[in-house]
């Protein structure tokens, strides 16, 4: 018996008295003997719950996580400031351990929030459909192209290279299934090269995706990007940071026909990557072609206000091998963490938080252009987000560096050559709320040491040259 | 919603789709057992004008809460005219399936095959 | 547990004030300027912001998001909690869905700020307890299912399918070898087929024979050389361990096609069989069933997915890798895989589920494992039995005699004698204070009830249970209309769910602004 289980000696002989069964293996005798395991798994004893605590207490230390260091590591996840009170809602019982609201009569409490969370998604998005929520950011990227091939059956996708390496190899694993070619469009000077973009959408687009703010932290024209694909048969594709949203130009209003993204931003842990959330919003038009659950208004039988899931023959335990999606489920808890984030920031919150990171950033961005070897990359607007070039060999060479500000307390942001072969020295560096400007004071000085460290250690002459 | 009921003007396809021929023109609908056994139609999908159908293959599709079904066509054709009333009004096609619930109007590319079709009598025999 | 409190009067008109307010959403609440957020100072030089980001990048329309305080923001989303039933209150016999218990030390574990706050583009060198932990959750993950290799990436079960059939395509393409079809029983829950048709593969459906096993004939004419998998569940939805499970293998593996082992039963054989013994390719776990996740509501969960050999060389990047050195191992992450499909998701997979599931497996070693698994099928055998000595007649026993984890009855003699329907059933038990179990799964056994008990109820609570079926079944006896109308102690009763399908209704309108 273990702690989770609660059967003595003396249920069990009564159990398997009610049954008809004289031991458990003859409950098991349905499982061919050929295929019986015969043995104890090869796994560790079990263990009681403070060893437990005490291992994984362990593993935590040897991980250097935000509180470690002050950190300017972004790249697609964002240290922002999550309230107490989502804290304290999600470990609530009600919202963490029920299931999918299958029965609405006594889920209306999940339900609500779906439809508030949906509203919420609709505001930020300027797009009148949101559904319930989806994995994550990059796989929503590619649920996107699903919906664009079911809606059009066109064969191409093309693909800003500003979308998050992550994402557009999503989109390349999951198109190849159903047979749909990724052509990917250049940057030119940090945004979407306007004419190749133009030049590689025809009548065969499927889907046209790009990302807001890029992957550089540059804010793209999307407007022009979006009427680049009007006269195509291509579905427009968005990929947004939710928190810049509070000020940039809605999907809505630069005709962007869906807008996805990750959401982690919104009240969510870093936790190593997930579990997070992904949103996902479109125009009416695409209604019956969303991925997901979707959570609707209406009334009971005695005309009192309530919710359910609907539209549900669009999914795949009712319309199978011809469902929108596969997917069976939202990321509920994510997603309420992201409706009570948004309503805690509120209406001139979340404009009051993005001019922060905008006042913020710009500030880092002039820091940063002041050491030396570091050059801005590229000089369009940003708003959380930037790159500088550091005069360094290669994206080895970034890498020390970014490891000798580490080995300071700080964590300077992301070696963009990792995955942008055009970027070798590119450094990427977030801001949030949390970085205070003696923390953004700190990186230049730390940085510069770093960088000096890296070009005395390479040859000062090399580095100069 | 009506009571059973098979008109004995109309024809019909085993996969419980009606036919009213005048002409070369035949309207299309579902009949009174299918919508019965879908529950409350919510959402129909319908062809676009134009298309050209193939008898015994589908055309459109009906919704209710919790189930798809596509709709079979009795008879080959194009499809000159859909019932748009019923992007508003779905529920027609429960409460009157043999009147204002027709889904399409197609021109007949061979009224021939009519005679493949059953009869109100040969149609309920054939229900469970 | 079995009296149930008269139906209430509330209706629409006759609401209190606070009943009312329940129902309000945190739209209809606040008030303009009211705020539960205090920004900080910027606290660098402030520069024109319409410099920094220029008015045509801007958005013209605010985000009309709510303006509430945090006292408001709290009492609402508290009210609202307590409008939905939960495994921490209640008892959840979900078939397929594996409702066992969510330890509360999962949750202190997986908030530790070393796991919490840690960021998915760390320096592996500094992620190192992180890496340990997914390879140490990888390898009891293949122990369990008898496999090599495994990769934590996929997000849930269904994105582990989807993993699995594009890494059956991706094995058979690297062969020069194009295959058309997928095949998938005629029991297979909805997403088999989807993601099949996801993965550009034709569905081909596999009948069932007459004692709810895969029918063998019918697999014996269509597996050919076009086929490139089987998709299955062992035991399967109908709670029955095949017993040709060797001979498909086998049928399916002399075609040159993959087997796929859908994991949501795992729960009915941890430690007793698995799936590589039994000659599966591809495996996926659902770690939100079989290795306890909190369900949240619907999601999050995390479907990882372990391999044979011939398969590991086409598993997502980037892939965990250990190595020795004099100062101990080192873990690290490879992204240089030639044969891979390619990332499924961004970063490394929801870590936090990771977290969660190794400290469940930490907890119970390989005894507690197998200790799971057999309560779960000592528990749906028992309640399979109470229910029979109480209800057996109107809700017999689909297929075979007795049953793995869980068991499906058919409520078609109670439909037919009875006059309620399994929906009936299950909105009356709402009125006793249990969750219902599936309704309407699996499609062929007509009014169809799924039952999963799982390993972590009370012999007390399945007695409760079973009571409650049969107290359901008597009333209907006496007056059928009672269940017909249930229920009537829950937040709403039976919803309009045509009328928002007609009339789809998915977002809150709010006030033109300026008003």
């Amino acid at each position: 018996m273990s702690r989770y289980t609660a059967v003595t000696p003396e249920d069990l002989e009564q159990m398997l008295a009610t049954i008809g069964a004289a031991s458990i293996d003859e409950l098991f005798e349905q499982v061919p003997e050929g295929v019986r395991l015969g043995r104890e798994l090869d796994l560790p004893e079990g263990m009681s719950e403070q060893e437990v605590y005490g291992h994984l207490l362990e593993l935590s230390r040897a991980n250097t996580s935000a509180d470690d260091e002050i950190t300017f590591l972004g790249a697609g996840m964002y240290d922002h400031y999550a309230p107490a009170v989502i804290d304290m809602l999600l470990g609530r019982s009600e919202f963490l351990t029920p299931y999918t609201p299958y029965q609405p009569e006594i889920s209306q409490g999940s339900l609500q929030v779906m439809f508030e969370y949906q509203t919420a998604i609709s505001e930020l998005t300027g797009l009148p459909v949101s559904n319930a929520s989806v994995y994550e950011g990059p796989s929503a990227v590619g649920a996107a192209g699903y919906l664009a091939k079911l809606a059009n059956g066109k064969s191409k996708f093309v693909v800003s290279r500003g979308l998050h390496p992550h994402s557009r190899e999503t989109l390349r694993t999951l198109s190849h299934g159903y047979g749909i070619e990724v052509v990917e469009v250049p940057l030119s000077g940090g945004v979407t090269d306007p004419d190749a973009w133009a030049a590689a959408i025809d009548g065969d687009s499927c889907a046209v995706f790009f990302q807001q703010p890029n992957f550089l932290g540059i804010v793209e024209d999307a407007a022009a990007l979006a009427e680049a694909a009007k006269n195509s048969p291509a579905v427009v594709v968005g990929s947004y940071d939710p928190i810049p949203l509070g000020i940039l130009a809605s999907p809505g209003e630069c005709g962007v026909d869906v807008a996805v993204g990750e959401g982690q931003t919104l009240g969510n842990r870093l936790d190593f990557g997930g579990p997070s959330f992904g949103f996902f919003a479109a125009t009416a038009a695409y209604l019956r072609k969303m991925p997901g659950r979707i959570a609707g208004e209406t009334t009971d039988v005695d005309g009192r206000r309530g919710f359910v899931l609907t539209l549900q023959t669009r999914e795949q335990h009712i319309r199978r091998e011809k469902a929108t999606s596969n997917i069976c489920t939202s990321q509920a808890l994510n997603a309420l963490a992201g409706v009570v984030y948004l309503s805690w920031l509120g209406r001139d919150g979340i404009v009051e938080l993005a001019e922060l990171l905008l006042q913020r950033t710009a500030y880092a961005r002039e820091r940063l252009s002041g050491v030396e070897g570091v050059e801005e990359l590229f000089d369009g607007p940003v708003v959380r987000e930037f790159a500088v070039d550091l005069d360094v060999a290669d994206t080895a060479a970034v890498e020390r560096v970014i490891s000798r500000c580490q080995d300071r307390g700080i964590n300077p942001g992301y070696a963009v050559g990792r995955d942008y072969e055009e970027f070798p020295t590119a450094l990427l560096v977030a801001i949030t709320e949390q970085r205070t400007a003696e923390q953004i004071d700190m990186l230049a000085e730390t940085l510069a040491e770093a960088m000096a460290e890296e070009r005395a250690a390479a040859g000062v002459g090399e580095a100069a040259s | 919603m009506a009571d059973a009921s098979y008109p004995a003007e109309l024809i019909y396809h085993p996969e419980h789709d009606w036919a009213r021929v005048e002409g070369d023109v035949a309207t299309f609908g579902i009949t009174w057992y299918a919508q019965d056994a879908l529950g409350e139609v919510v959402f129909f999908d319908p062809p676009d004008p134009g298309t050209q159908v193939e008898a015994g293959a589908p055309y459109a599709e009906v919704e209710s809460v919790k189930a798809v079904s596509e709709v079979i066509a009795p008879l080959s054709g194009e499809v000159i005219e859909v019932n748009g009333a019923l992007g508003d009004t779905p529920e027609a096609i429960n409460d009157d399936p043999y009147g204002s619930g027709w889904m399409v109007k197609v021109r007949l590319s061979d009224v021939s095959e009519t005679e493949a079709l059953m009869d109100a009598t040969a149609y309920e025999a054939i229900l469970p | 547990m079995t009296t149930v409190a008269p139906r209430p009067p509330a209706s629409a008109d006759s609401a209190t004030p606070m009943q009312r307010d329940e129902v309000r959403t945190i739209f209809e609440k606040g008030a303009r300027g009211r705020r539960a957020f205090q920004c900080p100072p910027a606290g660098v030089p402030e520069r024109n912001p319409h410099e920094l980001l220029p008015e045509s990048l801007r958005r013209r329309e605010p985000a009309r998001l709510p303006e509430v305080s945090e006292p408001e923001l709290v009492r609402h989303y508290v009210r609202l909690s307590r409008r939905n039933f939960d495994l921490d209150s209640g008892f959840y016999p979900l078939g397929s869905c594996t409702m066992k218990h969510n330890p509360r030390l999962h949750e202190r574990v997986t908030a530790l700020p070393g796991h919490a706050r840690m960021h998915p583009l760390q320096d592996p060198r500094r992620a190192q307890g992180a890496l340990e932990l997914m390879w140490n959750l990888e390898r009891a993950l293949g122990e369990v299912a008898g496999l090599p290799a495994v990769s934590l990436q996929p997000s849930a079960g269904s994105h582990g399918e989807l993993a699995g059939v594009l890494l059956t395509r991706a094995y058979h393409e690297s062969r020069g070898d194009a295959r058309t079809k997928v095949l998938t029983p005629d029991t297979a829950h909805g997403t088999n087929p989807a993601t099949v048709t996801m993965a550009g593969y034709e569905v081909v459906k596999v009948g069932t024979n007459a004692d709810g096993g895969v029918d063998m004939d019918d697999l014996r004419e269509k597996v050919d050389d076009q086929v490139a998998c089987l998709m299955l569940t062992n035991p399967n939805t109908l709670g029955l361990f095949d017993p040709n499970i060797e001979e498909i293998a086998e049928l399916v593996h002399g075609v040159g096609a993959t087997l796929y082992y859908d994991g949501a039963n795992l729960n009915a054989v941890m430690g007793r069989s698995r799936p590589g013994d039994m000659g599966f390719d591809i495996v996926h776990f659902n770690l939100h069933k079989s290795f306890t996740q909190p369900h949240g509501g619907g999601g999050p969960g995390s479907g990882p997915i372990a391999v044979s050999e011939r398969i590991e060389p086409f598993l997502p990047v980037p892939v965990i890798t250990r190595s020795e050195t004099p100062d101990g191992p080192v873990f690290d992450l490879d992204y240089d895989r030639p044969q891979s499909i390619g990332r499924l998701r961004g970063f490394q997979g929801n870590y936090g589920c990771f977290v969660r599931s190794y400290a469940y497996i930490c907890s119970l070693g390989a005894e507690g494992l197998r200790d799971a698994s057999e309560i779960a099928v000592l528990n749906a055998n028992y309640l399979l039995a109470r229910l029979r000595e109480l209800v057996g007649e109107e809700l017999p026993l689909a297929f075979g005699d007795r049953c793995m984890h869980e068991f499906v009855l058919s409520g078609e003699p109670m439909k037919r004698d009875l006059g309620i329907k399994t929906l009936d059933l299950a909105k009356r038990l709402l009125d006793h204070g249990f969750h219902p179990p599936t309704v309407y799964f699996p499609l062929l056994v007509d009014e169809a009830l799924l039952m999963e008990p799982t390993e972590t109820e009370t012999r007390e609570t399945l007695d409760a249970f079973a009571e409650a079926v049969a107290s359901v079944v008597a009333e209907a006896r006496e007056d059928p209309e009672v269940a017909a109308e249930a229920p009537y102690t829950t937040p709403v009763r039976r919803l309009d769910e045509a009328g928002a399908a007609k009339n789809p209704v998915i977002r809150q309108e709010l006030a033109a602004d300026g008003a």
